[in-house]
């Protein structure tokens, strides 16, 4: 077991550092620092120094791999790819464009989103599975088609329509719950519950879709005929046999998303106008800050391979047959 | 008057020719005709279709731009067809079929200043108040229909009387596939003169904040909404298929090489990646001004650009599924034998392996699609979708966020979005279900 994750980890890093390579290529190679510097300044006709100035600031002014200037091991390390895209793999994501810590500014947004993106996985998760097991509790009927309408219909629909429809009428019409803000501690219950409720609602159609799909594969299954041959009751042999096997794909949906939780959900931040981690990347967008963005693309990256490796622990876990070698 | 295509309107339409093509060429093999009668005996699928080439149709038109011979202006067939709506501007909003705008302005009548609602420059002077309207709006919808159905049954006569002259008897003349795509032709046809018919006289679904007609620019949007949902498609299948297959039937260095670029792309969460993507594009479009002339052609160059960057985004979820069927296919006996008659692996994998895995593509494909409309929205309002010139629903629902805040609410511009958004992508996702149960080995046994 530890001989595996350590070799997981060790392959892991091929993967890392070519995803270094590319958003490095793609910040630095594609357009240069001083292209930048003329969209961030903004003017056509800006002074050189200007540049010069804007690019020194934020310690774009060194060369790309090779610094010819220095001596020594500084040969490689005062360059734009040592500074800037090695470092992210000490977690030093250094400071953004318009001159705020990311590593700070991350480690307060984290929350925010954690606060809405673990309710979100819990309750969506039971949802699907409760909707789903009722259509394989009815499958073939007009009940279950029905259901799979409304799941296509459900999926069909923008996800921002959801959004902006709940804030409409929830928050505008019914005035139940304030339309967008954030509080701390408990006083922010009042901000999450509609954000969750909708993200809920608009992942219903898709997840409770497959679920059922993976219900009635394990339902053909000879060990299902025979529970039923032993006289279980047909809820019991749903909850208690069909699930417990299906748990399998579902948990490679689920985990591996787990650890990315911590991002948050870009829009619906945005939209509810909480502080997290997703809004902070959808602001860091629109100021075209691309410092924010190359530390959240690693992370991203991170927190996914983290998942990777996660979903394979879980399936020794809920599946005793596997051994991981 | 000369044809203009821009580049997504050349690799719009050579996608249509070659699928196309590829359809009539696969025709003729029996199982792939087997699994195309299935999808058309299911009436839901049927009806699908019919919607989603009724909007590819409006989309085609929309695609072949020409330069008129007076106003040097680039323009396409659609906007033809619906002038003057593209060209007339109203002062700001104003409700769907109304007659004056939806604020009020100071006004001398009869010597005195007074709040009024102005007068709409569009509609025709005849239509004096709302019962005139209301009474415009019936006849029109009791003409569309009565067209409409004119239509189906000579359409359904015509077919019934053909199958009589090739077919002795009169078996099953009525399917129930059959009268639900009559029934959706129906519908189509009516909506499409009633609108039509509609926006002559009024603005059918209102005017937006700089007085544009929102149902000129909903039906604009289709195009936008199938160029991305195509032409990913497009840049997506060539890399996932070479790569994919080659991954899975050559094994050894190429298989790890392969794995390691898909694992490391797929790592990088997708909305991110697009994000650089674009982001660094747009830097590059706004620091080499010199290479796109027009408003326009940077516009287009960004909406092919984003295609391009959702293809190499999303190719390796089709990629892993192919080079997992190659590694299975390649153990079976026909590929051994086709060894060991000496063929080159290039024949073997055009011969034996594509054709056995094209289901898979075919599948993802369809399922690819909405998915792909439904994104669009999501990252014109994150702010790297579409460029902002370009007219799509992404773009018209991020600027009615502002509109739901106003008092009274101007609600029609992010509606007519969401309802033809909506339309398309429930027609593709249906049609996307029938297409998965026909051509699914797994699920026909």
């Amino acid at each position: 077991m530890t001989n595996y994750l350590l070799r997981r980890i060790l392959y892991a890093l091929p993967i890392l550092l070519g995803i270094n390579l590319l958003t490095f290529s793609l910040f630095f190679m594609v357009n240069s620092p001083n292209d930048m510097a003329r969209m961030q300044l903004g003017e056509k006709h800006i002074k050189p120094a200007a540049i010069e100035h804007w690019k020194a600031q934020r310690g774009y002014d060194l060369p790309l791999f090779y610094n010819d200037k220095a001596n020594g091991i500084a040969q490689f390390s005062q360059t734009l790819f040592f500074q800037k895209s090695l470092r992210l793999f000490v977690f030093d994501f250094g400071v953004s464009d318009a001159g705020r810590d990311i590593s700070h500014d991350v480690s307060q947004r984290m929350y925010p989103s954690l606060a809405i993106a673990v309710p979100v996985l819990l309750l969506g998760m039971a949802a699907n599975i409760l909707f789903a097991m009722m259509m394989a509790f009815f499958r073939s009927s007009y009940l279950d088609l029905t259901g799979v309408i409304a799941c296509i219909i459900l999926m069909s629909i923008s996800t921002m329509f959801y959004i902006i429809g709940g804030q409409y009428l929830f928050g505008k019409v019914l005035r139940l719950v304030p339309i967008s803000g954030y509080d701390t501690g408990l006083n922010s219950i009042k901000f999450i519950i509609l954000p969750v409720m909708v993200a809920v609602i608009g992942g219903l159609g898709a997840g409770s879709r497959w679920y059922r799909t993976l219900f009635l594969e394990e339902m053909g299954k000879d060990y299902v005929k025979t529970a039923r041959a032993k006289g279980l009751s047909e809820v019991r042999v749903l909850f208690r046999h069909v699930l417990k096997n299906a748990m399998l794909p579902i948990l490679t949906g689920v985990v591996v998303i787990i650890p990315s939780l911590f991002m948050g959900s870009l829009v619906l931040e945005s939209f509810f106008g909480v502080p997290g981690l997703g809004s902070y990347i959808i602001d860091a967008i629109q100021q075209q800050d691309f410092a924010i963005v190359r530390a959240m693309v690693f992370l991203g990256s991170v927190l996914y391979i983290v998942g990777l490796i996660l979903t394979d622990i879980s399936y020794t876990l809920v599946d005793p047959r596997v051994r991981l070698k | 008057m000369s044809i203009e295509l821009l580049w997504t309107d050349q690799c719009f339409l050579l996608v249509l020719v070659i699928s196309f093509a590829v359809f009539i060429r696969s025709a003729r093999r029996a199982h792939v005709r087997r699994a195309f009668q299935q999808i058309f005996n299911k009436p839901i699928a049927v009806s699908a279709s019919l919607i989603l080439l009724f909007f590819l149709i409006i989309g085609v038109l929309d695609s072949i731009h020409y330069k008129t011979a007076t106003e040097h202006q680039v323009q396409s067939l659609l906007d033809r067809i619906l002038a003057p709506l593209g060209a007339e501007y109203e002062k700001t909003y104003s409700a769907p079929l109304a007659l004056t705008l939806y604020t009020t302005e100071t006004m001398i009548v009869d010597g005195d200043a007074r709040q009024v609602y102005p007068r709409l420059q569009y509609p025709p002077d005849d239509l004096k108040n709302n019962a005139d309207v209301r009474q415009l709006v019936r006849h029109v919808l009791l003409l569309a229909a009565l067209v409409s159905l004119l239509a189906v049954i000579v359409l359904w006569l015509g077919l019934v009387l053909i199958r009589r002259r090739y077919q002795r008897g009169l078996q099953s003349i009525l399917t129930s596939a059959r009268a639900s795509a009559l029934i959706t032709l129906f519908f189509c046809f009516t909506a499409l003169l009633a609108s039509y018919w509609l926006s002559r006289e009024l603005h059918l679904f209102g005017t937006g904040k700089i007085g544009q007609d929102i149902f000129y620019y909903a039906v604009k949007s289709i195009r936008t909404g199938l160029v991305i949902g195509i032409l990913t498609t497009l840049f997506m299948m060539p890399l996932a298929l070479l790569l994919g297959i080659s991954a899975g039937y050559f094994g050894g260095l190429i298989d790890d090489v392969i794995q390691y670029i898909y694992t490391t792309l797929s790592s990088i969460p997708g909305v991110l990646l697009i994000t650089a993507s674009i982001l660094s594009m747009q830097t590059y479009i706004s620091s080499h001004p010199d290479q796109f002339t027009t408003l326009a052609q940077t516009a287009d160059a960004r909406l092919l650009a984003l295609c391009l960057i959702l293809g190499v985004t999303s190719w390796t979820s089709l990629c892993r599924l192919l080079r997992a069927e190659a590694m299975k296919l390649r153990e079976i006996d026909f590929v051994l034998a086709a060894q060991a008659l000496g063929s080159s692996s290039f024949k073997i994998i055009f011969k034996h392996l594509l054709p056995n895995v094209m289901h898979i593509v075919i599948i993802t494909l369809v399922l690819d699609f909405s998915f792909l409309v439904l994104a669009e929205a999501v990252l014109s309002y994150v702010g790297v979708g579409v460029s902002p010139l370009t007219i799509s629903w992404g773009n018209m629902i991020n600027a009615a966020r502002l509109e739901l805040a106003r008092e009274p609410i101007v609600w029609w511009p992010m509606m007519a979005a969401f309802v033809f958004m909506f339309i398309l992508v429930l027609a593709s996702n249906l049609f996307a279900d029938a297409v998965r149960d026909a051509f699914d080995p797994r699920l026909s046994r």
